[in-house]
């Protein structure tokens, strides 16, 4: 149903041009992506000089989304939309590439590149060794770049031009080790169950062109209001459904752990801190279309708490550092997603977004350095000791634990008591069982966070024999120690200094309620349950000596979230085995049934044509015979066709 | 008597010179046999060119003579080149072009 | 029937009975010709028999008023063609395939039937055809075609009408000499002997004088009568390998008529 609107052309966009400064916002993204072509099309004569090339355009990004960051600042409405060309110009398609910067998209700007710039200079120290070091720099920029288009772009397509560029270099990255089968397969597994998600979010951007002739977040969101509510919903959820492959989300947040396979940094950087919250990204963008859902709001919380109970409850279970920190990301996100789910609840979603960007990418920093002096062992119950030899990793480590944790006055603190809180607040019985699930999550996260540090910086020594740890060099510590600096402060310094809540009004709408608990209350109540996390895990891993082998007499829900809750045992037997039959039985039809038909087709004819061709004497009079009685027939048919 | 008997008797030549082709295992003779064919279309074309008063007819009979004498020349030359390989003129000794 | 013949139909030749009288001659002449050709086992007998059915054609163009093409029919055909058939036949020789036994099964039968339901068929389409209500056929005649005569008339159509086509002839004419001379011609595949090697190899054989010629002092002068040596007996050498030689020997009380025979220079 295309409304009379797209006849008139698209809508007047309600966000003000770019001037300027702001002119100039093509340079975000252009700077990783030349940096990206020189270092992929250079060849090896970058190898020398390419990852300082990349480091460079990734801190020019840097330097000017600050400097842009001022200049929006300056701006009365805070909003500058830059036309940069025609790109999809079809009839009633009419597509601009354009940029948007916003208070939503500068956040995310200086997230991408900030934290992106310190995972750059992490990776020169932690890719020292590997020979292919120039590609993976090149990786890095195309990723940075296909993010910024993501986060930048002003229309929905071009969001989702980003949104595949960055499933593309998350492919690359993860199977950057792509001679590992284990990496190849998770690479693969990614990339698929990101499919499924673009799929979602392809047919959402499809819905809104039938729907309101526009794909532009401008036209899109000024429009919104017209939407039917069924339409609304639909495309509610097929957001959410693209919003969930990227974002690592119950059903489609399998591949999330198994891309830990890739090198740490990426871990770090795509996996922790800004392509999995792409997703959140694109539900707090769309807010004008769940504003007139309810429906796809409460599914969108549903599968946030469902997350944050899986990812805590399976990475309690995890002897894997880097698995164990990717079920809390996965958790994490789940908070993210919980908080977006509710009215006006988004700029707080945004804030655990980057308290989270912070202390996840320092702790998986610190998890790559203590691998890096491991020799690249990731099974915990081999570590132990480590505080003394790795101060600094561990001082690191222990900022982002006490940060993801919510100890006060670290910045999950600020962040997750807030997304809390806003969950009691929703009021009714989904108030309460959303806020006790967040609650008891938090409780599951401080225990398995107490775990992973227990287990790898107290305790005996549990190394095997031929590691020697041992700190690592200052190109990786300092991105550490200053990602460290931000799960400080970054939770505090967001809310009460710059006021990220009124910062994000604009785009996120407001969050004024009647509290159901008083906060200082829910404070409390979460701290407590973090305690009893903290005091259990001590009780377990502390005062008792840890096994170098994972005990098998275990509760059935431990052998559970060991097998990932059984969701990849779940995956296979509902989509991949049905898949693999259909194929076989493909296969088998093709073989036996066209191919049976072709071959006997052909076996017939040759057949035939083997009796047919003894008529071939070779004798002249015979075929002279033959020719003499066509030619009698088509004398006689001539005479037919006379006298009839 | 009129045309028609010249058609009837052409028809009849035709056929006779088809039936020869047909028996005759001498190549020679095959060839004489189509020589005669041949000519009963002349007689045809002759006839026609009479019933319908124009010259036409005997022009198309005296180009079918034309081909007919360069058909003689070169079908001859190949009956002497195949004789001269295999000493046998009879068209059913040249089979081998079959399954 | 196009307006013009409509109009002319007053001026219809009939056929007159001189030209009847001929063709009710010619006709069953060129039938029986055609068929003796057909079945005749001897292959010069047919080529003899052709040139009759060729010869009666001739009459019969004549008396279809084409002059020209009965001349070109005697010289071209009968005389050229027909002769040309003959010379093949003189180098090929007498061959086994004359026999008139059949050999492919089923082909005389075939034969039979297919040639009499053509020939049935084609004398149906032609009386279909032509023939109007009346059992006349509705004919113009050349008298106006032929008014300037008629080696005029076609030599009129030949250099205008059809002059490409005719043109093209010559063409066909030249390729088919060259095709022939090419087709005929025999690549020498030994060094030519020169005289002194044919001498060597004369003298170095078992017979160093010259063969006996056929036939001397037999009771015939064929070339198939082997020679009789002084002591009466036959010399095997002295016909040719190719040849079914014939007993050189009189038969016996046929000795004076044998000599008789033989022609002697006087």
């Amino acid at each position: 149903m295309s409304l009379p609107l797209a006849t008139e052309g698209p809508p007047a966009g309600e966000y003000a041009a770019a001037t300027g400064t702001l002119d100039l916002l093509w340079l975000l993204i252009a700077l990783p992506l030349l940096g990206a072509a020189i270092l992929m099309l250079g060849g090896k004569r970058t190898n020398s000089w390419g990852p300082y090339l990349a480091i460079g355009a990734c801190a020019g990004s840097f330097l000017y989304a600050v400097v842009a960051l001022f200049a929006l600042i300056g701006l009365e409405d805070r909003t500058a939309d830059l036309f940069l060309y025609s790109w999809v110009p079809v009839a009633e398609l009419q597509v601009d590439f354009g940029l948007l910067f916003d208070p939503l998209s500068a956040t995310f700007t200086l997230l991408i590149t900030g934290v992106g710039l310190l995972i750059h200079v992490y990776s020169l120290g932690y890719m020292s060794h590997d020979p292919r070091r120039r590609l993976f720099f090149a990786y890095l920029n195309l990723f940075v770049a296909a993010m910024l288009i993501l986060v930048l772009s002003d229309s929905f397509l071009g969001l989702f031009l980003g949104w595949e560029g960055v499933g593309l270099a998350s492919y690359l990255l993860i199977s950057f080790w792509f001679y590992k089968p284990d990496a190849a397969t998770a690479a693969k597994k990614a990339f698929i169950a990101n499919r499924v998600g673009d799929v979602g979010l392809l047919i959402a951007i499809f819905v809104m062109f039938a729907a309101l002739g526009t794909t532009s977040f401008a036209g899109v969101f000024s429009q919104a209001e017209l939407l039917t509510a069924g339409t609304a919903t639909a495309l509610g959820l097929l957001l959410l459904l693209g919003a969930c492959g990227k974002s690592g989300q119950f059903p489609l947040h399998t591949w999330l752990p198994d891309a830990m396979e890739g090198p740490t940094p990426v871990s770090a950087l795509i996996h922790a801190a800004t392509m999995v919250t792409a997703g959140v990204y694109l539900i707090a963008r769309a807010t004008p279309i769940y504003d007139v859902t309810d429906t796809a709001r409460l599914v969108v919380g549903i599968i946030g708490v469902i997350t944050i109970l899986i990812g805590a409850i399976i990475g309690c279970a995890y002897d894997d550092i880097k698995k164990v920190l990717a079920y809390s990301t996965v958790s994490q996100i789940g908070y993210m997603f919980l908080a977006v789910s509710i009215p006006g609840a988004g700029a707080i979603a945004i804030l655990h977004l980057l308290t989270h960007g912070f202390f996840k990418a320092c702790m998986f920093l610190s998890a790559g350095s203590v691998m890096h002096g491991m020799n690249d062992q990731v099974d915990m119950r081999r570590y132990g000791g480590l505080r003394t030899v790795m101060p600094v990793t561990f001082g690191c480590m222990l900022v982002g634990y006490l940060a993801i944790i919510g100890a006060p006055p670290f910045a999950g603190f600020f962040s997750k008591d807030l997304v809390i809180e806003a969950a009691f607040d929703q009021g009714g019985v989904r108030g309460w069982l959303m806020g006790s699930a967040a609650v008891l999550a938090a409780g599951l996260t401080a225990f398995y966070m107490t775990r992973l540090m227990l287990m790898t910086f107290f305790g005996q020594k549990r190394w095997t024999d031929d590691v020697h740890p041992h700190e690592s060099p200052a190109v990786m510590t300092g991105p550490m120690i200053l990602l460290g600096i931000g799960s400080v402060v970054s939770g505090f310094v967001l809310l009460h200094v710059v006021d990220i809540e009124a910062w994000l009004e604009p785009v996120t709408g407001t969050h004024e309620v009647e509290h159901v608990l008083a906060p200082i209350v829910v404070s409390l109540l979460t701290l407590a349950v973090v305690a009893v996390g903290v005091f259990v895990a001590y009780t377990k891993y502390a005062k008792q000596a840890v096994p170098t082998t994972a005990p098998v007499a275990v509760s059935p829900l431990t052998v559970a979230a060991r097998r990932n809750l059984y969701f990849d045992a779940l995956n296979e037997s509902v989509l991949m085995r049905p898949g693999q039959y259909l194929t076989r039985a493909l296969v088998f039809v093709d073989n036996r049934g066209i191919d049976g038909a072709v071959n006997s087709l052909a076996a017939g004819v040759g057949g035939g044509s083997g009796r047919l061709r003894r008529i071939q004497t070779g004798f002249v009079r015979s075929y002279a015979l033959s020719m003499f009685g066509g030619a009698a027939v088509v004398v006689a048919a001539m005479l037919v066709v006379r006298v009839a | 008597m009129n045309e028609s008997y010249y058609l009837l008797l052409a028809a009849l030549l035709f056929t006779i010179g088809g039936l020869g082709v047909l028996v005759r295992r001498n190549a020679i003779l095959v060839f004489m046999s189509v020589e005669l064919m041949l000519n009963s279309v002349n007689l045809t074309l002759v006839t026609f060119s009479r019933t319908i008063g124009t010259l036409d007819g005997q022009v198309m009979a005296f180009f079918v003579m034309v081909v007919a004498a360069a058909e003689v020349v070169v079908g001859l030359a190949i009956l002497m080149s195949i004789f001269r390989s295999r000493r046998s003129a009879s068209v059913d000794d040249a089979s081998l072009l079959k399954f | 029937m196009s307006p013009e013949l409509a109009a002319s139909e007053a001026v219809l030749a009939a056929t007159s009975t001189g030209e009847a009288v001929t063709f009710w001659i010619l006709g069953p002449l060129s039938v029986i010709a055609a068929l003796m050709m057909v079945l005749s086992k001897n292959a010069v007998h047919a080529a003899l028999f052709l040139a009759a059915v060729m010869l009666s054609l001739a009459g019969l163009y004549a008396a279809q008023d084409a002059p020209f093409l009965a001349a070109v029919q005697v010289i071209v055909y009968t005389g050229a063609i027909l002769m040309l058939f003959l010379f093949v036949l003189m180098l090929v020789g007498v061959d086994a395939s004359d026999s008139l036994v059949e050999t492919l099964r089923g082909q005389r039968v075939g034969a039979a039937i297919v040639g009499l339901g053509f020939a049935a068929l084609l004398m149906g389409t032609i009386a279909s055809a032509v023939l109007q209500d009346d059992g006349t056929v509705a004919a113009v005649g050349l008298d106006r075609a032929n008014e300037e005569g008629n080696v005029v008339g076609i030599a009129r159509l030949l250099f205008t009408d059809y002059l490409f086509a005719f043109e093209i002839t010559s063409a066909l004419l030249i390729t088919a000499a060259l095709g022939a001379m090419v087709l005929a011609h025999k690549e020498r595949t030994e060094p030519k002997l020169s005289q002194r090697e044919m001498s060597r190899r004369r003298f170095a054989g078992d017979s160093p004088i010259a063969l006996p010629g056929p036939g001397v002092f037999a009771g015939t002068n064929s070339s198939a009568t082997r020679a009789l040596l002084p002591d009466g007996s036959e010399a095997e050498q002295s016909v040719s390998p190719i040849l079914t030689p014939t007993s050189g020997k009189p038969a016996a009380g046929a000795d004076s008529e044998g000599t008789q025979s033989i022609e002697r220079p006087s």
